[in-house]
């Protein structure tokens, strides 16, 4: 941020899209219930310039004009530590280039926590900045009995304060009125109220104000306070002016040998202003019902239980239910594509638009289920208040790990899908738990690894074989969950001591009153991840399908090594020829079906057959033989190769392909007989058979661990804003791979299994 | 006597708040200062973390840290206030 040159701009400079306004307040005030009440459906989602936080702008209609109204992301400060936190003053000073100023500001007041939720509008009331107070809550406030009288804190403060409700929509037009006449002339939003510091105090402000161009000397002073409360030796703010910097850690050292405690001065001046004035408030808070609720929810066995409940509830949303509307969206675009090719003339063409645009389309919207849902269950879990309470009850867990309390929801979501658990990453405040939480997310056991698991362990682990004393299928199964569940803590374990150490902050949670959510707020919510994730992450997993199909049906005429067309025609011919012999001689029906069944299963073998050799012969199966001397360590041949290459676009792929690959068919699923029984015979060139129980363990680790899955990446990358960390998700994730897969079948091998 | 050490659902007042200055900080912002009252309601399964009543709002923190949240009996007016 820029503190001195260019000055900060006049409130209300007006942007391309007319007059701008923020709303900002306290984390947990009902903000984006109230904002989504005066936007309706017309937001847009960008980002702030600079970091990882989202922020929506809306359009109010307030009479006759539209104001662009954008959401600050919830603060209990203006107050900053990291360039995350820095975006509140960016936002409400419009220090961003580029930015509309905005004109004025709505501070959303918790009405049942006033004073807490005044200490930050008072910052911007000292800065001169126009404000307009919203007493969100205050059915809430008045149903507990402590309810503040607006009048009263409008003649405290003096600035405007209007009671509102974002859930019942009380008090909204008198908002709207009071914006209105604020935009119109604002000086109506400005107050003459001030709150005196200490004189030491004063003096170092007024050495800070002297060196920041502001708008007015009130928002120099502003500035100064803010500076003298972020800046430290070892902050990780931006853009702060060195000398400005210098000023404050010089005053602070001075401050310090003199016996003074800035912070304290500047925060206890303005709360034992507050705590002094009269707000009306006629009775004591009770924690009351919340209370109660939490002697349950809290408790150590019941609490435990009721935890365990919801997160089983979650889980079995995104494991099991969503599975009926992925099927409808596959089954739908297989029509699709099946109506699309039959009606288009064969070639490249309709290969172009059934298998890579429709089946890319199809590959991005079938996440939709999980990502629905997922966010549709978080929002309850936020807007209620139960969210905190998950963090509170497995934070120590957490803690050990390195992780936020609050990191737990995507975790858990992972063992369904990667996609999904790392949008929900957005939960997390900090970047760098947000980011260490997306690095380990894709370790966990997604649902697309288990038909990888099922098909391996049923054509290599018989029933009849014991591990352990276990029959070995399941054994296997449930070996591989626990270790790609020990593998993503080990990893997160690592990444959060080493790369993404960050300074560690202490656990300061909210445990926010218990209320009811509200169902449009939170279905609004779930449309608009859904939408970012279609328009943003969507058209990078399309076009890698598109890359992903072009790379295995590319070269389009490859050298054959004979000629399937000759041989399909020498079947029909054959057949045809008998068939006339047949009927002649007076055949009855049943034979004749006969007959054409077995035409079509020899033609069907036929185009297995080419389908399997122009696939080896493609761009992708040549790079499968070219990477063949990377995985021979591993166990794997250059037929695996393919797979592994097919299976990038989505694990469950690998399937399929190698149904291609080995000439079955392109339809078999995990539980095909056909391939399994292939899987078991297949040899290499020395008679030896391709397939033991220790290659099956080397690929289902290397399975376990590989990023092999574009969509996540391509998740990461709109979460990260950056190509950076899908990038080294990938480079650490398939290093990780080959080396647990080399350790597994080397190791094997030397110990003669 | 500090907030880790208190028993559960006592209240007391806050005296006085050491530790790292980013989190001094950050708990001022949230009205804890001294001669505010405070109260522990309960702790985490496991012993970590705990949860905190102040100015009818609810808040956890980690023994670890509630441990630099130095506290006397309510009433007992604070140190500093003595000193001067």
């Amino acid at each position: 941020m820029n503190l001195t040159a260019p000055a900060t701009p006049e409130p209300g400079t007006r942007g391309r899209r007319g007059t701008r306004i923020a709303l900002a307040g306290n984390p947990n005030t009902g903000k984006t219930s109230l904002f989504n009440r005066l936007t309706g459906s017309n937001a847009r989602v960008g980002n702030y310039a600079g970091v990882t936080v989202e922020r929506e702008i809306g359009v109010w209609k307030l009479g006759e004009r539209q104001v662009e109204v954008m959401d600050v992301p919830g603060a209990y400060s203006l107050a900053a530590r990291s360039a995350e936190e820095q975006v509140a003053i960016r936002s409400v000073f419009g220090l961003d280039p580029g930015e509309p100023r905005p004109a004025l500001v709505v501070v959303v007041i918790d009405a049942t926590q006033l004073v807490r939720n005044l200490y930050f509008a008072m910052q911007l009331i000292e800065a001169q900045v126009p404000v307009v107070l919203a007493l969100n809550l205050i059915d809430v406030a008045r149903a507990q009995g402590t309810a503040p009288a607006p009048q009263r804190v409008e003649d405290v403060l003096g600035v405007p304060v209007v009671a509102v409700s974002a859930s019942t929509g009380e008090g909204l037009a008198a908002l709207g009125k009071a914006v209105e006449r604020v935009l119109t002339k604002p000086d109506a939003g400005r107050s003459g109220v001030a709150w005196r510091y200490p004189h030491a105090l004063n003096k170092d402000v007024e050495k800070l104000a002297a060196m920041v161009e502001a708008w007015s000397p009130e928002e120099a002073k502003a500035l100064g306070r803010w500076a003298l409360l972020s800046v430290d030796v070892e902050d990780e703010l931006v853009d702060i002016p060195g000398p400005v910097r210098k000023a404050v850690l010089d005053i602070r050292a001075s401050a310090d040998s003199a016996g003074r405690d800035i912070d304290a001065e500047l925060i206890g001046t303005r709360y034992a202003w507050l705590d002094a004035q009269d707000f009306g408030i006629r009775g004591t808070a009770k924690l009351g019902l919340t209370e109660r609720i939490d002697r349950w929810l809290l408790h150590p066995l019941w609490g435990g239980l009721t935890f365990l409940f919801t997160m089983g509830v979650l889980f079995q949303a995104l494991f099991a239910w969503s599975d009926p509307a992925i099927t409808l969206i596959e089954t739908l675009f297989g029509w699709l594509g099946r109506t699309v090719h039959d009606s288009l003339p064969p070639g490249i063409l309709a290969d172009f638009l059934v298998d890579g645009v429709i089946n890319g389309a199809g590959s991005v919207i079938v996440f939709l289920p999980q990502i629905m849902l997922l966010f549709f269950l978080l929002g309850f879990l936020e807007d209620s208040g139960y969210m905190a309470r998950v963090a509170f009850l497995v934070d120590r867990l957490m803690k050990s790990l390195g992780l936020h309390g609050r990191a737990f929801v995507p975790m858990l979501s992972g063992y369904a899908c990667a996609v999904p658990a790392i949008m929900a990453t957005r939960t997390l405040e900090r970047q760098r738990d947000r980011l260490l939480t997306m690095m380990v997310v894709p370790l966990m056991s997604c649902s697309a690894r288990l038909p990888v698991y099922t098909l391996i362990i049923s054509a290599l682990y018989p029933p009849s074989a014991k591990i352990l004393g276990l029959p070995a299928p399941g054994f296997m199964m449930v070996f591989m969950y626990v270790f790609s569940t020990g593998m993503a803590l080990t990893a997160a374990a690592v990444l959060g001591r080493t790369l993404l150490k960050g300074p560690k902050v202490p656990l300061l949670l909210e445990l926010p009153p218990y209320r009811m959510p509200r169902l449009a707020t939170v279905v609004r919510q779930m449309w608009m991840r859904a939408k970012t994730f279609l328009t943003e992450a969507g058209t990078t997993i399309l076009a890698c399908t598109v890359v992903l199909w072009a790379l295995l049906a590319f070269p389009r005429d490859p050298a054959l090594s004979h000629d399937y067309a000759a041989d399909r025609a020498a079947i029909t011919s054959n057949e045809s020829e008998r068939l006339s012999g047949v009927t002649s001689s007076g055949s009855n029906e049943s034979e004749r079906l006969i007959t054409v069944t077995s035409e079509e299963e020899a033609l069907a073998a036929v185009d297995a057959a080419e389908t399997a050799e122009r696939l080896q012969a493609s761009y992708g199966g040549q790079l499968g033989k070219l990477v063949e001397p990377l995985i021979a360590p591993l166990g794997f041949d250059w037929k695996i190769g393919v797979g592994l290459v097919g299976a990038f676009a989505a694990r469950e792929v690998f399937v399929s392909t190698m149904g291609v690959v080995y000439g079955i068919g392109a339809e078999e699923d995990e539980q095909s007989q056909p391939l399994r029984e292939r899987i078991r015979g297949e040899k290499r060139a020395d008679g030896s058979p391709v397939y033991t129980p220790l290659v099956g363990l080397s690929l289902m680790v290397f399975f376990a661990l590989s990023a092999q899955c574009m969509s996540t990446l391509a998740v990461v990358r709109r979460e990260s804003r950056s190509w950076k960390w899908p990038l080294f998700l990938f480079t650490y994730m398939t290093t990780l791979a080959w080396v647990a897969s080399f350790v597994v079948y080397q190791g094997g091998k030397l110990l003669g299994l | 006597m500090t907030l880790a050490s208190i028993p559960h659902r006592t209240l007391v007042q806050i005296d006085r708040i050491d530790g790292d200055r980013p989190f001094r900080r950050r708990l001022m912002e949230l009205g804890f200062l001294p001669g505010v009252h405070v109260q522990v309601l309960g702790v985490a399964p496991f012993g970590d973390p705990l949860d905190l009543e102040i100015r009818g709002c609810r808040f956890s923190l980690r023994t670890a840290e509630a441990a630099r949240i130095a506290v006397v009996a309510v009433g007992a007016g604070s140190l500093e206030a003595a000193a001067k």
